[in-house]
């Protein structure tokens, strides 16, 4: 076997140094009656080329975002990457490396890092970041655990308009932490009156901007009411592109940051490994109570300036069963290729990148206005919008489809049986052509 | 002088002594680049991408917009490389050396495993496409889940947990539907062992029960009659690493799960150690209820640099129905993803997460298990345990194992061949620094004082091996003669001399601003 190095002469003689007999021997603690002793039911070993074969069949069955007029969104965008990206993630001492605990050999991974915690931090308008967590559905649920850890309160109140995965994924974290949680009703074009749910035992409101549906609302008014009542506003987002064009949630009063940043660098892959970006308020409860790894800056025995990761007693391996989180592996490789991508960008390429996006959404929206049988729900947005559609969005989808057209996301995937059957979600980015536009309308002209 | 027919010096000077070099004016030292961050070393105006100009269609957002001047500068695409190439070298690596983190498998990353990974099909696809578009995309989840099925003898699977940490967690909410579900919500203690990793305690904490620790028994082993003693009506379950974090094997582990199961709780399993294993044993048939999988240790998806990882976490017949959503299915030709609750036929915990898990990770460790076949899996298995018994054998004499014994795939040492030296686990990992090689494991588990967990994988060679080991027989034997210098300077020869810790966690500095940088 190719990734084996031991010859069949090696092994006997390191089993003669070990003093036994022969492998099983090592084996001896195992249960007689669990012992195998061939290996188990399954295809046996195969060459570099008959591997590629197999997955190579399996990957044509599927239809990529690059070869069709692309336009699905919801959570995941479809966004150019940098050839850079890809060539410096491979890089043997970034790829293969384990979680920085050695620092002294490992400034590559902790320096970078630490760029990643100021960029976003400066993305989402907060003073601090972590260094990641698994994406953003997770980060959403880690920031309710904070926020009732922090106004030791028990009640949290998330925006009907919030990604419904994340609502999922926050509703699985909080239910046995003690955490109430009250979702509020979904509205494709408006997101009601959440004020009005913030009582005295909130911890946290929890908003989307732009929401699931693609709003984009402003928040100023809405933090002000949480914090008059002791309870912490988190702003999540799954467009971290958004950023470039949009006034911080840290500009609109937001306490804790979270969203998914796998815009930049990472790729589509299916869902995932995506990068859960994390921020807040440089105060020193809310540190304390943060989730995650951190990187920190310090110096060494010579005096010159390094990295290490820090205030690694809110963790699990130190705190055990008093942690802030049970977290232990991040998202690390796809931090170093949002970071890379990102400073590729610099403040110049992102927010031209975002107006371009902006620009295209706009576009794509007046051209699908014009389709007879399509009504636009979204009034103000960044690159998503919903529209209502005279047949039901799934069915539309599927004949898209047939037709070579990823469409975007029926509503009524996220949210089954709410009366969202005829809304389709759709984003739109810099990728998207006039031809993919024009290829788009003609297509759902002939559908609708 | 030598010279050669130029009139260049072509042999070193010698008789100088190195410690009398000055720093250098950059600051870097030959191949090792001094590197500011990027925030010192870029422009606010300044970009690596060329973008499409923008048509001037007005912006729609009105009030929304934000200052565009955000101070984030940028690099061109040739300063971006040289700075993160640069970062690059100042990190080790498995493709640099021998990685012997105990309970981490730090093993060899086929690059084939990358390759298929990037295919098109594979990675440039949405997790919302219409499930037409996604079929082979499906079929790698399904077949996927039929590999860890079959190498565990369990019923289930969920595949979207993201790390070993939220497999961990995924098992446990399971058992505590489970005991919802038979409305046993009075059973809230959970037995952990005290050699077990952080995240168990954690995880169970986060599932609102109360974590109960067990001993060990002098062997290293969950201490049975202790453990016995702590059975009762309120115990929903043990956590039990296996091969255990002191790198040996449960011997009394089915016992424990008919102790348990009798008692009425579950058996959750950490996987962390599943390389020791795969193929030779299914945990399945030791009576185990969930385990996660590592697949970035077991399957040697890439750690990284700290992740991503994935958990998938397995389910024996009576967990299975409480797994979370989503999954896959097949129907006649068809896959199928089963996304919402109310479309499962089981009583599904919940989700654990948006989307359907950890997809690259899904692509490379089937194609490390395609490669390896049943009869690899099984090979690697044995090699590992062989490996780390090697290394055992070779350093019982000098160092101090912690029991006696054989091992599973790691080798556990103590401090005790360090008595009386003034050299302290810390110190003699930093040495090993200075040799070339990332250290193990140390102060972990917490059962062994200043423990020392070294874990070799079975990628390495033997004569790798022996060399690692003559290295660390030099130092032990360094430290025993008082050569004690050595220890509590090192590293010297790495990017960075010992880093203050102490200093980063009392005055975290833990952003760049552009007042501090003045």
């Amino acid at each position: 076997m190719r990734y084996l190095p031991l010859t069949p002469e090696d092994r006997k003689a390191m089993l003669e140094t070990i003093g036994v007999n022969s492998i099983d021997d090592l084996f001896q603690d195992v249960p007689q009656s669990a012992r195998l002793d061939q290996p188990v039911d399954l295809p046996r070993k195969k060459t570099e080329l008959e591997v590629e074969r197999h997955l190579t069949k399996m990957a044509k069955k599927n239809i990529s975002a690059g070869e069709a007029p692309f336009f699905v969104g919801a959570g995941a965008y479809k966004h150019h990457v940098p050839a850079t990206v890809d060539h410096l993630i491979q890089r043997s001492e970034f790829l293969t490396a384990y979680t920085p605990y050695q620092p002294e050999i490992s400034q590559g991974t902790l320096q970078t890092l630490f760029e990643f915690q100021t960029q976003v931090a400066i993305l989402t308008g907060m003073d601090v970041a972590n260094a990641s967590m698994y994406d953003g559905s997770t980060a959403c649920g880690e920031a309710v655990l904070m926020a009732s850890r922090v106004t030791k309160r028990n009640k949290a109140v998330l925006s009907g308009n919030l990604h419904p995965h994340y609502v999922a994924a926050t509703q699985t974290l909080a239910k046995y932490m003690e955490i109430e949680v009250e979702v509020t009703k979904a509205d494709v074009s408006a997101q009601g009156d959440l004020a009005a749910a913030i009582d005295d035992q909130t911890a946290c409101i929890v908003v989307q901007n732009p929401d699931v549906f693609g709003n984009a609302h402003d928040l100023s008014a809405l933090a002000e009411a949480a914090h008059a009542k002791g309870a912490l506003l988190i702003v999540a987002f799954t467009e971290v592109v958004s950023l470039g064009l949009m006034k911080s949630p840290g500009e609109m009063g937001a306490d804790i940051v979270v969203g998914e940043g796998q815009s930049l660098g990472v790729g589509l892959q299916f869902g995932g490994p995506y990068v859960g970006l994390f921020a807040c308020r440089n105060d020193r409860n809310f540190i304390r109570n943060m989730p995650g790894r951190l990187a920190g800056e310090t110096v060494d025995a010579d005096g010159r300036r390094g990295y290490v990761l820090t205030l690694s007693t809110r963790e699990q391996h130190i705190r055990r069963e008093k942690a802030t989180s049970n977290i232990c592996t991040n998202s690390g490789l796809m931090t170093l290729a949002f970071t890379i991508h990102l400073t590729l960008l610099g403040q110049k390429g992102f927010t031209h990148l975002a107006r371009l996006n902006h620009e295209t959404a706009c576009q794509l929206a007046d051209a699908l206005s014009g389709v007879e049988g399509v009504s636009l729900h979204t009034e103000t947005f960044f690159n998503e919008f919903t529209v209502r559609l005279t047949k039901p969005a799934k069915d539309v989808v599927e004949a898209l489809a047939q037709k070579g057209i990823l469409g975007g996301v029926p509503a009524s995937r996220l949210y089954p049986g709410q009366g969202f059957d005829h809304d389709l979600i759709i984003a739109a980015s810099e990728t998207n052509t006039q031809g993919d536009i024009d290829a788009f309308v003609a297509a759902l002209k002939e559908v609708l | 002088m030598a010279m050669n027919s130029q009139g260049r010096p072509s042999r070193p000077v010698h008789g100088v002594d190195p410690g009398a070099y000055p720093d250098t004016f950059s600051g870097s030292r030959g191949l090792d680049q001094a590197e500011p961050l990027l925030f010192e070393r870029g422009e606010l105006n300044n970009t690596g991408v060329d973008l499409p100009e923008l048509k001037g269609t007005p912006s729609r957002l009105g009030t929304f917009e934000r200052d565009a001047n955000m101070g984030m500068p940028g690099l061109s695409e040739p300063e971006a490389m040289r700075h993160y190439v640069r970062l690059s070298r100042k990190n080790y690596a498995i493709d640099l050396g021998l990685y012997p983190l105990g309970s981490c498998t730090m093993k060899h990353n086929p690059r084939l495993n990358e390759k298929m990974a990037r295919l098109p099909g594979f990675i440039d696809v949405h997790p919302l496409q219409p499930e037409s578009t996604v079929q082979g995309a499906l079929e790698v989840m399904g077949e996927l889940a039929h590999w860890l099925i079959t190498l565990t003898n369990t019923k289930a699977v969920a595949l979207s947990p993201k790390a070993g940490a939220h497999g961990e967690l995924c098992g446990m909410l399971a058992i505590r539907a489970a005991l919802d579900a038979k409305g046993q919500t009075h059973r809230r203690r959970v037995l952990v062992p005290e050699s077990a990793h952080g995240t168990n305690p954690a995880t169970a904490a986060q599932c609102g029960f109360i974590c109960d620790e067990i001993p060990a028994d002098d062997t290293g082993r969950v201490d049975l009659a202790a453990l016995e003693a702590k059975l009762g009506d309120d115990v929903a379950g043990i956590m039990l690493t296996n091969p255990n974090t002191c790198g040996l094997f449960e011997r009394d582990i089915i016992k424990i799960a008919d102790l348990i199961h009798k008692s009425g709780g579950y058996f959750y399993c950490d996987g962390a150690n599943f390389n020791a294993i795969m193929g030779r044993v299914r945990p399945g048939d030791l009576g185990i209820d969930a385990m996660h999988i590592n697949l970035h240790k077991t399957f040697s998806t890439p750690h990284g640099g700290g992740g991503p990882g994935a958990g998938p976490t397995v389910f024996s017949e009576a967990l299975a129905p409480f797994a979370p959503v989503p999954y896959v299915i097949q129907e006649g030709e068809t896959w199928r993803l089963v996304e919402q609750e109310a479309d499962a036929e089981g009583e599904p915990f919940g989700r654990m997460v948006a989307f359907h898990g950890q997809m690259g990770m899904f692509t490379r460790a089937l194609t490390y298990m395609l490669s390896h076949g049943s009869d690899g899996l099984r090979q690697a298995a044995e090699d590992a345990v062989l490996n780390a018994n090697y290394i055992l054998a070779r350093l019982k004499s000098v160092m101090t194992p912690a029991f006696d014994g054989t091992c599973m795939h790691e080798a556990l040492f103590d401090d005790r061949f360090l008595k009386d030296t003034g050299v302290t686990t810390l110190d003699f990992a930093k040495a090993m620094i200075d040799e070339g090689y990332h250290p193990m494991t140390m102060y972990f588990p917490l059962v062994v004082h200043g423990a020392m967990l070294i874990e070799p994988t079975e990628t390495e060679s033997k004569s790798g091996l022996d060399r690692f080991c003559d290295t660390l027989i030099g130092l032990a034997e360094a430290a025993k003669g008082g050569d004690k210098d050595r220890f509590l300077a090192a590293p010297i020869h790495a990017p960075t001399k010992r880093l203050d810790e102490t200093r980063a966690a009392r005055t975290p500095v833990l952003r760049w601003t552009p007042e501090a940088a003045e």
